[in-house]
């Protein structure tokens, strides 16, 4: 399951970021943050390919590297990008269950049709937070219950 | 028990402790939980609640229904008031202030009381937590007036619990303080007999004053509130009465000039009528038709979408923070959509309305407010449909399940409305579907060219000048290995000049369909050489052949000449005997070799390859007919001819002749074949129709187009090949009468068997060639394509 889920914009601002975990908040933002980097190079690297929905899906971005805090996770981030250059980044943590690509490709699915219907909400700005209460709960559904 | 007779405030407080009490919806409180607190909340010593509990017959039920629930509130009013608690004391004393509940949990209770203290102004005080009671009192006290506590469950039921449960919690928890504008107490205004509800009352009076107010403004609405209140008693049976409406729309108005102005006033009434809260979430017909007109302000089409952005103001005007529009936008665009239907619309307006009310705002939209549920008939079944009966309501879904969701109050227009709009629908998506039947449209385009039964026509004698012919217009085809293709845009003007001059040829002599076919081939003045040549005796003198030459002859392919010739010779054959020995040869061809087949076909192939294999095929016909026809001269004919492989048509015409030339020609024909799906065509259905040796005069046609086509699909496919086809067919139609005439059965049918499998194995051949190059064809556009995305500037943002 989730362990952290960012919706990044396109100026590469966070529209949405939570963790599961109540520590280590600053620590999954910064990775998140290394992630960008990640993200960017892959888009810049598909060039002019066509976009389609196989694509938006970035996959692994980072390897897989050990939280080295008590909770000792097995942290994988991903990817996702959509046509409007709004990033969705996910930490997993693999140690228990090892997710499927299909599975977080799902959850990536979830995230963004959530996201549309954020946008198409018309009191919501683009640029601003995510403050919607349907995409909160979509996201909880999708992050690990920690404790 | 005697009946309990409750003043109108009463009547409001008790019913709606009594919803705050009935969790469940129930319409029965069980002993226990909040009837238990509230009983204790009044500060009663416990043996004066048991006491009570027992004489409203509680005890007796086990659970305390709405009438047991009232006469125990009626109780609790006596004892705090100091009555001794008697069964007639219910009644008798007079004057009784609403019971106390003191409990800091009955905060709320004590508000509902002082909300329905008896203050006759305030009847706001209500905000909407109470739907308008007088009249649904008055209902009550009717039934209570007749009535003992078994009864007066009965009655409860009446009363769908509708207005009088309004928002079980929700009341309670709305802050009064949101209320600034003082619900209009549905109707209160004359419910407001209580009198002297005593200083207890006075500090909520006091909150509530203020709003006495904005009651000014809704003085006048409170007539409609009781009539609808007899409505909400049958609101799940009945569809809005006249009345309402007729009301409404005076009151609506009123609300709609104001709204632009003062959403704050506008928002008042609406509350007011939200006040009545079915089910804390239904919508009255009032509030629907209000809710209507205002969308109609919006959109004038009420069928139609109301724009984000027109909504957006629409709502900012509520004065709501943003965040909670947000989320009652969230709620309330069922299939997000970014655009409000009336349904959506009129849920966002009750929820502002509700959220204005102080009521929470729900995680999930209710059930009363989904699109499909918004028909008020379809109230006494909210509780039972699952979420998903709104998607099936929604108005993305099929016409019939939304008019019925209509509320009654629209039920007249919107269905039509609605059904012809989704009727629109399905009328586009079946005339999209239409568009793909233009692909089986392979009708010819040139009515000259189209499949024209093939007119016997009688071959000229010559026999080598039908080979000069040939040789000619072979060597057309070969020179230009897109002549086909050449002769085919031109076809249609060569041809309807060919077919005329055929005509005029009378197609007495295959050197007529030579010359006509060669005219589509070569050049026209090449041909028209040839067909002068040959038309000396032909074109000037139409005494040969009655019949015009075939019209197949449209196809200038001069393999198609060659079945041309076939079928003039076959015409002609039939038309007199001499043409019939010339005409045979021709008309066999084209059946026996499908490679033939294309043979006249073979000018129009697609490719250039087509052409090559047009005549490659078209020789093949030609032998693959002769063998049919079984007729030892045009054996010799075709033998002759096939061995000159440059004319395909002069290997038709021999091949068409001599049926043992058929094996020979189909060699020839297997050497100069390409892919040509023509001749495969051609040759397919020719020997299809050969060997069926039925009327070829049908099939012939089809074999022109019909690539590696099992014989069965003998269709016209392309004009040109029409031509050919009429060839092949008037050869087919010879071919039968060949064998009939040579009276060898067996060997026709052998012959024809083996014809019929070489033309099985050329036809393979092409398959198999055809395929290849589609295949080719396709990586190169693939290439093209990948070409084509590099090279394209990169639009990904």
């Amino acid at each position: 399951m989730a362990v952290c889920v960012a919706v990044i914009a396109k100026e590469n601002y966070p529209l949405y970021i939570r963790s599961s975990p109540t520590e280590n908040e600053l620590k999954f933002h910064y990775m998140v943050h290394t992630s960008l980097d990640v993200v960017d190079e892959k888009i810049s690297a598909m060039g002019k390919a066509l976009v389609d929905q196989r694509e938006l899906y970035l996959g692994l971005l980072y390897p897989t590297e050990d939280h080295k805090v008590y909770p000792s996770y097995l942290l994988c981030r991903y990817g996702y990008v959509t046509n409007s250059k709004v990033k969705f980044v996910m930490v997993v943590d693999s140690s228990n269950t090892a997710l499927r690509d299909n599975e977080i490709r799902s959850m990536f699915r979830k995230l963004h049709s959530s996201y549309t219907d954020v946008m198409c909400n018309p009191f919501y700005n683009p640029g601003d937070r995510i403050q919607s209460r349907a995409f909160d709960s979509m996201v909880t559904s999708m992050m690990v219950q920690v404790c | 028990m005697e009946g309990l007779t409750l003043s109108d405030a009463e009547q409001k407080y008790y019913s709606d402790l009594f919803s705050y009490c009935d969790i469940e919806s129930t319409k029965k409180v069980a002993a226990n939980g909040r009837v238990l607190e509230l009983f204790r909340a009044a500060q009663l010593p416990n043996d004066v609640v048991l006491q009570i509990m027992e004489l409203c017959g509680a005890t007796r039920l086990g659970y305390f229904g709405r009438s047991q629930f009232y006469i125990a509130l009626k109780l609790v009013a006596v004892a705090q008031s100091g009555f001794p608690l008697r069964v007639e004391s219910i009644n008798t004393v007079k004057d009784l202030p609403l019971p106390r509940f003191v409990a800091s949990k009955n905060e709320q209770e004590s508000r509902h009381a002082a909300s329905y203290s008896s203050d006759s102004e305030n009847q706001g005080s209500y905000s909407g937590v109470i739907p308008p009671p007088p009249g649904r009192g008055q209902a009550k006290k009717g039934s209570v007036s007749h009535d003992t506590v078994q009864p007066r469950t009965s009655t409860d039921q009446q009363e769908p619990a509708s207005p009088v449960v309004s928002p079980q919690q929700s009341p309670p928890n709305s802050p009064h303080t949101w209320r600034k504008h003082s619900r209009h107490p549905s109707g209160g205004n004359s419910e407001r007999p209580l009198a002297g509800p005593g200083p207890f009352w006075s500090p909520f009076g006091e909150a509530q004053s203020g709003s006495a107010a904005a009651d000014a403004v809704w003085s006048g609405h409170s007539p409609p509130p009781p009539p609808p209140q007899e409505t909400w008693v049958s609101f799940a049976d009945t569809p809005p009465t006249s009345t309402l409406l007729t009301m409404h729309p005076a009151s609506v108005q009123d609300q709609t000039t104001v709204r632009t102005v003062a959403s704050a006033t506008t928002a008042n009434e609406i509350r007011r009528q939200s006040s009545s809260y079915d089910d804390p979430w239904k919508i009255t017909d009032e509030q629907r038709q209000y809710y209507v007109n205002q969308f109609k302000t919006i959109q004038p089409d009420l069928n139609g979408f109301i724009p984000g952005s027109a909504a957006k103001e629409f709502f900012t005007k509520s004065k709501l923070p943003i965040l909670e529009l947000s989320h009652i936008w969230e709620l309330s665009d069922f299939d997000k959509d970014g655009a409000l239907t009336l349904d959506e619309f009129c849920a966002a307006f009750h929820l502002v309305v509700a959220r204005k009310n102080g009521y929470d705002l729900p995680e999930k939209l209710p059930e009363s407010l989904m699109p499909k549920l918004i028909d008020l008939e379809d109230s006494a079944d909210v509780g039972d449909q699952p979420g998903e009966v709104g998607y099936s309501g929604s108005p993305a879904e099929a016409p019939p399940s939304k008019s019925p969701s209509m509320p009654s109050l629209n039920q007249t227009w919107p269905e039509l409305n609605q059904s012809s709009e989704w009727e629109t629908f399905s009328e586009r998506s079946s005339s999209s579907q239409t568009l793909t039947q233009f692909d089986s449209n392979i009708a010819p385009a040139d009515p000259d060219t189209a499949i024209v039964h093939p007119v016997p026509i009688r071959m000229t004698p010559s026999k080598i000048h039908m080979q000069e012919m040939e040789l000619k217009r072979t060597g057309s085809d070969h020179t230009n290995p897109t002549s086909p293709l050449l002769v085919k845009p031109s076809d249609l003007s060569e041809e309807s000049k060919i077919n005329s001059s055929v005509k005029f040829a009378s197609g007495n002599t295959v050197a007529d369909g030579y010359s006509s076919s060669d005219s589509f081939t070569s050049d026209p003045e090449q041909i028209g050489n040839n067909v002068t040549h040959q038309r000396s005796h032909s074109g000037t003198s139409p005494d040969n052949t009655a019949p015009p030459p075939p019209p197949p002859r449209p196809q200038p392919s001069h393999s198609r000449s060659s079945s041309l010739d076939m079928n003039r010779t076959f015409a002609v054959t039939t038309g007199q005997q001499q043409a019939g020995v010339v005409a045979h040869p021709p008309a066999v061809p084209p059946r026996p070799q499908p490679s033939q087949a294309p043979g006249p076909v073979v000018h129009r192939p697609v490719d250039a390859d087509g052409l090559i294999t047009h005549t490659s095929t078209s020789p093949q016909q030609i032998p693959e007919q002769p063998n049919f026809a079984d007729f030892s001269q045009f054996e010799v004919f075709a033998a002759s001819n096939v061995n000159e492989e440059q004319d395909d048509e002069a290997e038709k015409h021999p091949e068409v002749l001599p049926v043992e030339k058929a094996s020979d020609s189909a060699s020839s024909l297997r050497v100069a074949k390409t892919d040509s799906k023509i001749e495969e065509k051609t040759a397919a259905s020719v020997p299809a129709n050969v060997s069926k040796g039925t009327t070829p005069l049908a099939p012939p046609p089809k074999p022109v187009r019909r690539r590696l086509k099992s014989e069965d699909e003998l269709k016209p496919e392309v004009d040109e090949h029409t031509q050919k086809t009429g060839v092949l067919a008037a050869v087919l139609a010879s071919q039968p009468s060949i064998p009939r005439s040579v009276g060898k059965d067996k060997k026709a049918i052998q012959a024809s068997i083996r014809r019929n499998k070489e033309t099985n194995t050329v036809l393979a051949r092409l398959n198999s060639e055809l395929q290849q190059q589609l295949k080719d064809v396709l990586e190169e556009r693939i290439s093209l394509e990948v070409q084509l995305e590099q090279l394209r500037p990169f639009s990904h943002l």
